[in-house]
């Protein structure tokens, strides 16, 4: 199971956060800077699994920006490790080279697009144009 | 009507909007906190207008401050007037909101519900999507209640795309909601099969999750799932079916067996590295839960090590990693499998990445033999001198010493080679780990026999190199290693080389910068090194050395002497007037030397931790005999709801310790045998020790582990560890030519070990086959951990403390039920929880149970409270009690429960009392003596709570009265005033007993000793029964019953500093008669004055 999704630049700054168990709000602050420091931490030769008490971090980097997933210990990594550049692709698509300020500006529209790939902290859909299909409808809709 | 519209939307052109709000973060890097309460004081302005379009737009804007750690929780109304509107593009940042910040405890939660229901059940069906992504982020139990038939209906859906989140949502809900699982279950199976794979693979991460938490009741699903497995070509699907078999295996081997072969096939086929790290990762499990039955799945295991070594060697480094992760998994079956890629291993020590490096030593652990054991710490040591960071240094230092001390150094073969691998180790610069190794050298040398010889003259050189006490900086550090050594040439001298060197080294004035514990293991051992220079001195004859050296002695002992360190300035003290008392002597002629060595005659032993275990229990004490006969359990699981699934959690509480049979011990002492056939420490003898306190059980048989060394070999000059290493490699060389045929047996040998080995670990765990109780009661048994029911323990831990004015019979009926079964406990706070009604019942019930050691059959004895009045005025009504404990003696608390009576709120409160000499409240430091100690709490209209106070008492002989105030302001609808209230607290002597209780021959003795003063009073006019009296004295002052007879009791108890307080309690007609003995006599006297007082109510 998922517990956690973030994205946060190299200056430790969220961009996006989305929690599948409740977790308070100044915790999560806590978490996330603790969460963003140890992959900070870290070099390219490292592998992108950290063990962080009693879950385990996942987290692959993109130009300035962290994706880092944290999952109960029993998840496959090399799963989420492989979902996290699925995810990535997607947005590649919806934006068209995404970058920081897109997700920034849209962070709604990217909500959605988790949304449709992650429900309760399970993978549930992978393929691109069934998770784009109510996003573009949602666009069309308020073009209208 | 128009107008409003037109300056709605010229409202909202001047409106920021997310984009604007971004970029003026961005633009206000210095004073962005500002800039953010700003921009939230603009969006509170914005929540305030009728235009929806508004509101959403603000809402958008707190849900991206929201996740920059803003609180938006204020807002929680709004975001669910977002939520309804009727327009998607505003209700979808609505129900983003919501899932982002409501949970549990959001309080407008419930007024979601008519309105998610409409949408669920929308014609759109991104309003039904919407609406079930929220969900799955703040359902409650009331909300699941509510809208688990909506969602269920939502399963069986048209569109594909429904039926997926329904599916999904289903777990949530079935989590907040257990009743809703059974009803919804069939429909769950359905979806297994259903023609949408997205649909299908829902109800698989449903599914498994639920297994997951208890798998036995998804067996009969394994069919299903082993036909989705070999049809499947949804690798992410794949992953949680494989994931699901590895939980069910343990339960039904034979599934095991039948996995094996598609999973081995999967590998072979598969191009997805995450699929085949779950395959090996699941065939691993099924061979470690299969039994040995199983024959050929050395095959699989083959196959499972070569592809995780394809991994190991792979560039990419997370697959390295989990390689080597899944590897460690291996080891602990079937460690000659991964033995022979020891190659791979070591390599993987240099790597760049410290989590593999940390990964690959956690796997050389497992790997050792005593073949490789030299090679591999060799290695290591290498690694060592190279490891930049102290944290990794730190962690290969006490990898070596776990990898070569393991099973009681069952690898060593040449503890020669250890000592100087140890004391390699002490060259390491600012490790923390000096203490680690200093007991590595102590328990070698007092074990290994024949290897004192070698580590003393290791051990001298080590106290005389002087960088180890130049680095006696800090604590732990590697100076701690002088403490073993100092020991150890002490302990042994007679080995020493040059023993007079040593004594000039340990008597250095350097020595006077270590730690304290260490110079104290200085001083002591420089004696035992005198001692023995002296026999040896004096046996030579050489009267003049001899007097030399005790001259050196007395001129170095004083700096010792002057040390700040107490442990050390005593023993110096001690030892330097002893050898002033020999220099005498000695000056005299008379031989001295038997005499200082006798100080230190015979040999300290090792004894073997489990020893304990071989003393025989006493006659007549069964240890497994009931105190008192636990209650009946009729009532326990059976009677519950059995759901489906249960927390994880749940097993931590429930698990016990299997009982220990006679056949385990049997199979357990094999074992052992076995492992001490390679052991080095039983080789030498030869009617093992072991064997004869079997026979003859008895104190004098405790085991005392003998050692001896079959491989004495000695090096000369400076001992370097590869030396060993080499010799080590002739010696095998020869043994290969020479001990052919030994070899062999030594082989069958291991190949047994093994077996029995893959036979223990194949039983499978029994914790998982537990079966366990519904989600419904995790919360109850979270809390309710198994205490220790140890009988002493009289008072009620802080579980009952919130229960105020009942609270003290809550703790009398508890003492009772404490005693009791352990199920009954978590029985009864499963109750409380139920019903705040049935509690009461409950209290009622246990109130007329006799009280204490009473008689059981008499009259019910009226309930009673020990808190008695304080003062009281039209505000407020304070009552006290006073708690002593027996681990402060000088020290009470003072429990007061204040009542508000009125209908203001009183606040600040204050405490403050007129301490005596005697007396004194304990304040908060820096306060001076007037302060008043705050309450902590403040008190709404009809409100009552307790607090504590912590007083320190000297003498407890007599009553004591203490002035007091409390103060507080008093606050209504008028204003606030300042009040007080005005009080005397009266600490009883008997508020400073505690009941303990005694047995009547340890009374009788009492009794007897004469050390106790007596006085006694009558109290006319009593009507209560006998059974009701003594249960009032015992409450009231404290005391036990010890013996009773018809209308006489001997009753006793104890004060916190330790006085002895026995009654004899006689009743006459219309009168009772008590008599006492105590060690003090005043305090008896004031005892008895406030029994009178108790008495004469009766």
């Amino acid at each position: 199971m998922i517990k956690f999704f973030l994205m946060v630049n190299k200056q430790g700054q969220t961009r996006l956060s989305k929690y599948y168990e409740h977790i308070e709000i100044n915790k999560r602050t806590l978490l996330e800077t603790e969460v963003i420091k140890s992959c900070l931490s870290r070099s390219s030769e490292q592998c992108s699994f950290i063990e962080y008490k009693d879950f385990k971090l996942i987290y692959r980097q993109y130009a300035a920006l962290f994706i880092v997933v944290g999952v109960n210990d029993i998840e496959n990594e090399m799963a989420i490790y492989e979902f996290i550049h699925n995810f990535v692709e997607v947005l590649d698509e919806y934006f068209s080279r995404v970058s920081e300020l897109d997700i920034m500006f849209n962070l709604d529209k990217v909500h959605i697009i988790l949304d449709e790939m992650v429900l309760n902290g399970c993978i549930v859909e992978t393929n691109r144009a069934r998770i784009l299909a109510p996003l573009l409808i949602l666009d069309k809709m308020s073009e209208s | 009507m128009a107008l409003k519209m037109v300056k709605g939307s010229i409202d909202r052109m001047f409106d920021k909007n997310l984009q604007d709000l971004v970029r003026g973060i961005r633009n206000h890097k210095e004073d962005e906190a500002k800039y953010i309460s700003q921009c939230i004081d603009e969006i509170k302005q914005e929540l305030k207008q009728d235009n929806i379009a508004v509101k959403a737009n603000a809402v958008c804007k707190l849900t991206y401050l929201q996740m920059l750690g803003y609180d938006i929780s204020w807002a929680a109304f709004n975001i669910i007037e977002v939520m309804s509107a009727s327009k998607f593009t505003f209700k979808r940042i609505g129900y983003l909101a919501a899932s982002q910040c409501f949970h549990e405890g959001t309080d407008v939660i419930m007024l979601t519900t008519n309105q998610i229901r409409k949408d669920l059940s929308s014609p759109s069906q991104y309003d039904t999507g919407v609406a079930l992504t929220g969900l799955s982020c703040f359902v409650t139990p009331d909300l699941a209640r509510d809208l688990a038939n909506d969602i269920m209906t939502l399963m069986s859906h048209t569109k594909p795309y429904i039926r997926k989140k329904a599916v999904l949502i289903m777990y949530k809900v079935f989590l907040k909601y257990p009743e809703s699982l059974r009803p919804a279950f069939p429909r769950l199976k359905e979806k297994l099969e259903d023609p949408d794979p997205g649909v299908q693979s829902a109800a698989v991460n449903v599914i498994c999750e639920l297994a997951r938490r208890n798998p036995k009741n998804y067996l009969s699903l394994a069919p299903l799932f082993f036909k989705l497995m070999t049809s499947s070509t949804n690798n992410w699907v794949l992953i949680k079916i494989i994931k699901l078999f590895g939980a069910l295996t343990p339960l039904e081997p034979r599934l095991g067996k039948k996995l094996i072969e598609p999973l081995t096939n999967l590998i072979h086929s598969t191009s997805a590295m995450s699929l085949l790290y779950e395959c090996v990762n699941t065939v691993i499990a099924v061979l470690i839960s299969l039994s040995s039955g199983m024959p050929n799945h050395s095959a699989s295991i083959q196959l499972c090590v070569q592809k995780l070594r394809i991994l190991i060697e792979d560039s990419d480094q997370n697959l390295k990693y989990l390689g080597l992760l899944a590897m460690s998994k291996i080891l602990k079956t079937h460690p000659k499998s991964v033995q022979s890629h020891k190659d791979l291993i070591l390599q993987c020590l240099d790597d760049k990445d410290e989590s593999i490096r940390l990964r690959a030593l956690d796997l050389l652990y497992g790997m050792v033999s005593k073949k490789n054991l030299m090679e591999i710490v060799k290695k290591l040591m290498t690694h060592v001198d190279k490891a930049e960071g102290t944290t990794y240094r730190d962690e290969l230092l006490t990898k070596i010493i776990d990898i070569c001390s393991q099973s009681n150094y069952q690898y060593i073969t040449n503890f020669e080679w250890y000592i100087s691998i140890l004391v390699e180790l002490t060259r390491l610069e600012g490790t923390r780990h000096g203490h680690l190794i200093a007991a590595q050298m102590l328990d070698v040398a007092i074990r290994v026999k024949a290897i004192r010889r070698f580590a003393v003259s290791q051990m001298s050189s080590l106290l005389d190199s002087a960088h180890l006490v130049t680095s006696s900086t800090q604590r732990n550090g590697i100076c701690e290693v002088l403490y073993a050594a100092a020991w150890i040439c002490g302990e042994f001298s007679e080995h020493l080389q040059e023993p007079h060197q040593t004594l000039e080294a340990m008597l250095r004035p350097k020595v006077t910068t270590l730690p304290g514990h260490i110079q104290a293991v200085y001083v002591q051992n420089v004696v035992k090194l005198y001692a023995s220079i002296l026999q040896q001195q004096e046996q030579a004859a050489e009267a003049e050395a001899a007097q030399e050296v005790t001259q050196l002695m007395v001129e170095r002992l004083p700096q010792f002497v002057q040390s700040a360190d107490l442990e050390v300035q005593e023993r110096a003290s001690c030892i330097l007037q002893l050898v002033k008392h020999v220099q005498k002597l000695q000056a005299k002629g008379v031989p001295v030397a038997e005499e200082v060595s006798a100080l230190f005659a015979g040999e300290l032993n090792p004894v073997a931790p489990k020893a304990q275990k071989k003393v025989p229990v006493p006659e007549g004490l069964d240890l497994d005999a009931w105190i008192n006969e636990p209650p009946s359990d009729s009532e326990s699981e059976d009677e519950k709801p059995k759901a489906i699934f249960h927390d994880e959690e749940q097993r931590h509480v429930r698990h016990r310790q299997p009982e220990v049979d006679e056949e385990e011990l049997a199979r357990r002492r094999e074992a052992r045998k076995l492992e001490q056939a390679n052991n080095p420490f039983y080789i030498k003898s030869s009617p093992s020790p072991q064997k004869r306190y079997q026979d003859a059980p008895g104190v004098e048989h405790i085991p005392v582990v003998q050692i001896d060394l079959s491989v004495p070999l000695k090096v000369p000059g400076m001992p370097m560890s590869d030396q060993y290493v080499k010799l080590e490699e002739e010696r095998r060389h020869r043994q290969r030519l020479e001990k052919d045929k030994k070899k062999r047996k030594k082989k069958e040998k291991e190949k047994k070990g093994e077996d029995l080995d893959f036979w223990l670990s194949t039983t499978p765990p029994p914790a998982t086959t537990v079966p366990a109780p519904s989600t419904e009661e995790i919360g109850v048994h979270a809390v309710t951990t198994p205490k220790d029911e140890c009988e002493g323990s009289k008072r009620e831990e802080p579980e009952d403390e919130d229960d105020d004015v009942e609270h003290d019979q809550e703790r009398k009926s508890s003492r009772h039920k404490k005693k009791k079964h352990k199920k009954e406990k978590e029985e009864r706070s499963k109750d409380k929880k139920k019903t705040k009604k049935k509690q009461s019942e409950r209290e009622e019930a246990t109130a007329v149970e006799p009280v204490e050691n009473g008689a059981a059959e008499e009259e019910p004895i009226p309930p009673m409270s020990s808190y008695c009045l304080l003062a009281e005025n039209s505000y407020i009504k304070m009552t006290y009690d006073i708690q002593a404990s027996l681990q402060k003696d000088s020290q009470v608390t003072v429990s007061i429960i204040l009542e508000n009576q009125s209908s203001s709120f009183l606040k600040n409160m204050e405490l403050n009392v007129l301490d005596s000499l005697n007396t004194k409240m304990a304040r908060p430091e820096g306060s001076s003596v007037h302060d008043g100690v705050p309450v902590p709490f403040q008190l709404p209209p009809g409100v009552s709570n307790e607090a504590q106070f912590v007083f320190t008492i000297q003498s407890i002989v007599m009553a004591q009265k203490l002035k007091g105030t409390l103060s507080f302001i008093a606050k209504d609808d008028n204003g606030a005033t300042h009040e007080k209230l005005d009080f005397r607290l009266l600490f009883s002597c008997s508020s400073y007993l505690i009941t303990t209780p005694c047995y009547s021959d340890a009374f009788a003795k009492l009794l007897e000793s004469g050390d106790l003063c007596m006085n006694s009073i009558k109290v006319d006019g009593t009507s209560m029964s006998f059974h009701n009296l003594l249960a009032k004295i015992c409450f009231h002052h404290h005391f036990s019953v010890v013996e009773r007879v018809d209308s006489c009791a001997s009753m006793y108890s104890r004060s916190i500093q330790g006085h002895h307080v026995c009654l004899l309690v006689k009743k006459g007609e219309n009168s009772v008669s008590v008599d006492g003995k105590c060690s003090d006599a005043t305090l008896l006297s004031s005892l008895l004055e406030e029994m009178k007082a108790t008495l004469a109510q009766c």
